[in-house]
């Protein structure tokens, strides 16, 4: 059966992730709570974000027991996002210097 | 990496796994197709949520006025206690223990246990109800105690409502469409609609639901705590 691979791992590795998202999020909001400035507020709350994203899309929605296809299809794409990003930060800087 | 699918077994690469499915005479996605649609359309989504954020980025990067300061805007006192932020925190975590139940309950769905199932597909839309309840209570707030509208306000950047109304607003619809969609096909489930179809809708609502969690944990960082 196709989805067979769902009841294949115990709900052990759910709570790990379940806590482990409380955790990441409980630090994130240290991170504003504490008002951590500069290099070090963007790298943490970017890297809180990533782990967080990452656990949510691999376990929740169990993509990391998915077959390649499904995850090139997935996350391909997703790459003229962080084209578009950059382009808009270029375009952003030009606009700013401007005003 | 354990695949169920019969051609995994003789212990191929996973970009053998690859050639295979797109060159075998047969669908390339193994999977049922409601939720091979569900990921398509989350794809999708995810481009629109982007461009929201890209805006957002883009407004917040050349405005040459302060952008006012999120940790203040949001902060509520409560107790006596001054607490920065504290409404979307909790809003935080109330949406991460809502994704904790849907995993939950997708387990349950596979192990052929329809009343745990049910149980706890609706537990997860009383916690996005709640979720939902609390972003109304903010915006209230914000709308009435602080005059922000998406034109103007007094903290700041003009085009702080603009970007927090459509962002937050764009999830909350999201939130309260999968709220629906959970007491939809929880229903359905226990009425026994899917005893013959097998219980893969659970998973596919719950693609969905997570989706949301992903969404919001986007925004919490990138509005909420930039």
């Amino acid at each position: 059966m196709v989805n067979a691979t769902a009841t294949q791992h115990s709900i052990g590795i759910y709570l790990k992730v379940w806590g482990l998202l409380f955790v990441l999020s409980t630090m994130s909001y240290l991170v504003d709570f504490y008002q951590i400035q500069g290099y070090w507020r963007w790298s943490l709350i970017l890297i809180f974000m990533f782990i967080k994203a990452g656990l949510i899309i691999s376990v929740f929605m169990h993509l990391k027991w998915e077959r390649l296809s499904v995850k090139l299809m997935l996350l391909v794409p997703p790459i003229a996002i962080i084209v578009l990003i950059s382009l808009m930060v270029f375009e952003a800087d030009y606009i700013a210097l401007s005003r | 990496m354990a695949t169920s699918t019969p051609e995994s077994t003789h212990k191929q690469s996973q970009w053998q796994n690859v050639v295979t499915d797109w060159s075998a005479d047969r669908q390339v996605f193994d999977m049922p197709w409601g939720k091979f649609m569900m990921w398509v359309f989350l794809l999708s989504d995810t481009f629109i949520f982007s461009i929201f954020l890209v805006g957002y980025m883009s407004v917040r990067l050349t405005t040459t006025a302060e952008w006012p300061n999120a940790s203040e805007v949001f902060a509520l006192t409560i107790a006596g206690q001054h607490l920065p932020l504290i409404l979307i925190a909790i809003m935080t975590f109330v949406l991460i223990s809502s994704s904790g139940t849907m995993v939950l309950a997708v387990n349950y769905a596979y192990q052929g246990n329809r009343e745990k199932a049910c149980q706890f597909m609706l537990l997860t839309a009383i916690l996005g109800a709640s979720f939902v309840g609390m972003q109304v209570f903010e915006w209230t707030k914000l709308i009435t105690e602080e005059g922000v509208r998406p034109w103007s306000n007094s903290m700041g950047a003009a085009q702080f409502g603009a970007c927090f109304f459509m962002i937050t607003g764009f999830h909350g619809v999201h939130v309260s469409a999968g709220v629906i969609l959970l007491l939809l096909y929880s229903n359905k489930l226990r009425r026994g609609d899917y005893e013959n179809k097998g219980y893969s809708i659970v998973e596919i609502v719950g693609l969905y639901w997570h989706f949301v969690d992903l969404v919001w944990v986007f925004i919490f960082a990138l509005f909420y705590l930039w």
